[in-house]
């Protein structure tokens, strides 16, 4: 489905300022797929969906999607194939349209805009039906201006809205961090319930291991722009949040050492 | 006093479908585009030696709205292939349009009072009507004989052509492409997440944006019968003035409402300017201070009363906590 070979990302080269985001990372991402990935700031993850959504090119590598070569290929073109949703709340929805609008919008992700109105009356139909399965009441308020939501719901709307038109691809990066605890619960419970339901290949960054070892079938932990450990399967399934935190401080002892050395020499 | 009135009213109506583009740019794509200045004389003068050169003036004026699309999509592309920072772009096709329009005109100035343009035909056609001598026998029958305009055709062509726009504007912003542009200029992250490629928007929203401009240049040197290379300074000020008039007034519920407000902000902005040169110590060449004064006023006035409510909500809380 996703295929990343050999990618390769640095900031600034040539300055004070560089910085090795992405060390030679490949992955194989299969159909279905639902993978959790973890990694401390820094580590290059945010980066990492970048240059899959077309946001930012590899300095080296290639990105394949469905065996297609897609690395050139514009972000907006990209688009075509994933649905993304954000950390903030306020990124993936435009807050003077309304939610129906909204919706329309997401909508033609996946179709040439025309001149026709963007919410019809088979549409508006359509967005009703989705938004009742996020159990919120906003099936009630389509014409409501999506600003005036709370960051719950928009984040809400946004994972809808990502997901409705049944991407090839789905990128979560933190999408649930910025949320109260309460708030951040429901959209984890929507992400699960819609992740199974349309049987998504899904990609989730998340700062929260128990969410990383509770969603998913593989797990990726990060540092330094590598991918350090790597999970799935039944291991994936027996993983706990203790033996998370073991690996954790594993490749931070490694970390330390490396940098000394680094220091040192 | 009632005669200049109703004129501000006819050139405010042509000046409402600069505000509009000026809102297209400005609120829609959130694009500051200073081309206006330039777009307007470009209409203009595009309207002028085509009709000067016997074009039909319908068509001379229609040919002048793609004059202006061709200019706001040059400023768009300047932004978004060239990255030139948006007020730059817009100002350096600004200049650039000066001399533009001079070649256009081959002359600062051209007249058309010898020629036929959209007014006269208009009256030629209306005159026939009567309807002119009957408003005047109504108002002479109801007392109110010095209130009597020349014509009405004017005003009422042109409210009839200014809500047509309006129309298809409020349509155009509701359809697939229209909603993807007002994402534009709310949220480009997001429109990008969902296949809308910015550079694209900005480009046709720009030239849709000096097209309307471009248009009202047309117009109001058709109604002015003249074309001047420098009849567009300033003109972002008014349309500006004209978009924050409005929405002072009537708010910013909905599309609909919002390109009313830009259109009745455009009338009011007219009559303003007509009062305020009434006033004995103003002059003409005052107009632009007024302008700008008014702009100030318009920016300045809604903080200044959100200040005082506040003020005076605390101060009955603390009335209400003391007693
Ligand atoms: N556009 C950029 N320019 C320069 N440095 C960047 C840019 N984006 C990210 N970085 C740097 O690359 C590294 C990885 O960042 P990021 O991928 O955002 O990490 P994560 O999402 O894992 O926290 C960080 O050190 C960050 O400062
Ligand atoms: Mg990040």
């Amino acid at each position: 489905m996703l295929e990343l070979n050999g990618i390769h990302k640095i900031f600034n080269e040539g300055t004070p300022d560089e910085k090795i985001a992405i060390d030679h990372i490949n992955l194989k991402v299969k159909q279905s797929d639902f993978i959790t990935i973890i990694g401390s700031n820094g580590a290059g993850k945010s980066t990492l969906f970048n240059i899959i959504a077309g946001k930012l090119f590899p300095d080296v590598g290639d990105v394949l999607i469905e065996n297609k070569k897609v690395t050139n290929l514009p972000e907006y073109k990209r688009a075509r194939y994933m649905g993304r949703v954000f950390q903030d709340p306020m990124a993936g929805t435009a807050p003077t349209l309304s939610i129906e609008e909204n919706l329309s919008i997401a909508y033609n992700r996946v179709k040439t805009r025309s001149f026709r109105l963007g919410v019809s009356s088979s549409r508006r139909t359509l967005f009703k039906e989705k938004l009742e399965t996020l159990g919120l009441g906003l099936e009630n308020r389509l014409e409501a201006k999506v600003g005036l939501l709370s960051g719950g719901e928009r984040q809400a709307l946004s994972l809808l809205m990502a997901t409705f038109t049944k991407p090839k691809i789905l990128l979560l990066d933190e999408h649930t961090a910025a949320l109260d605890p309460s708030r951040a619960a429901l959209i984890t419970r929507l992400t699960k319930q819609i992740v199974e339901e349309e049987q998504l290949t899904t990609i989730m960054i998340t700062h929260n291991m128990q969410q990383a070892v509770d969603l998913g079938n593989r797990i990726l932990m990060m540092d330094k722009g590598k991918v350090i450990y790597e999970a799935a399967g039944e291991e994936k399934q027996k993983l706990t949040v203790p033996d998370l935190l073991n690996e954790f401080s594993k490749m931070k002892s490694d970390g330390a050492e490396l940098s000394d050395r680094t220091l040192l020499g | 006093m009632f005669t200049s009135i109703f004129s501000s009213v006819e050139v405010g109506l042509m000046f409402a479908i600069m505000a509009l583009g000026v809102y297209l740019s400005f609120r829609i794509l959130d694009f500051p585009d200073l081309t206006v200045d330039g777009s307007f004389v470009t209409g203009a003068a595009v309207g002028a030696i085509l009709i000067v050169n016997s074009t039909n003036p319908f068509l001379a004026t229609a040919l002048a709205f793609g004059a202006g699309f061709i200019a706001g999509t040059i400023t768009g592309v300047l932004h978004t292939f060239g990255k030139i920072n948006a007020l730059l772009s817009g100002i350096l096709m600004m200049i650039a349009l000066y001399s533009i329009n001079l070649r256009i005109m081959d002359a600062p100035n051209l007249s058309l009072l010898q020629h036929d343009h959209i007014f006269t035909k208009l009256n030629e056609a209306w005159g026939n009507t009567g309807i002119d001598a009957a408003m005047a026998s109504f108002f002479t029958s109801i007392g109110l004989s010095d209130f009597i305009p020349k014509t009405w055709v004017i005003i009422i062509v042109m409210i009839i052509f200014v809500l047509l726009i309006k129309v298809l504007l409020d349509y155009f912003l509701k359809t697939e492409v229209g909603l993807a542009l007002r994402a534009v200029g709310d949220n480009h992250l997001m429109i990008t997440s969902f296949s809308g490629n910015i550079n694209f928007y900005k480009v046709f929203g720009l030239g849709l944006s000096n097209g309307l401009v471009a248009l009202s240049g047309a117009l109001i040197a058709q109604y002015n019968g003249f074309a001047d290379v420098n009849g567009g300074i300033g003109m972002i000020v008014i349309g500006l003035a004209s978009v924050i008039i409005g929405e002072a007034i009537f708010g910013t519920k909905n599309i609909v409402r919002v390109t009313l407000a830009v259109i009745v902000g455009a009338i009011i902005y007219r009559v303003i300017v007509a009062l305020a040169l009434r006033v004995e110590f103003l002059e003409t060449g005052d107009l632009k201070l007024i302008t700008a004064v008014i702009v100030i006023l318009a920016l300045v006035m809604p903080q200044v009363i959100a200040k005082q409510k506040e003020a005076k909500r605390k101060k009955q809380r603390r009335a209400r906590l003391a007693g």
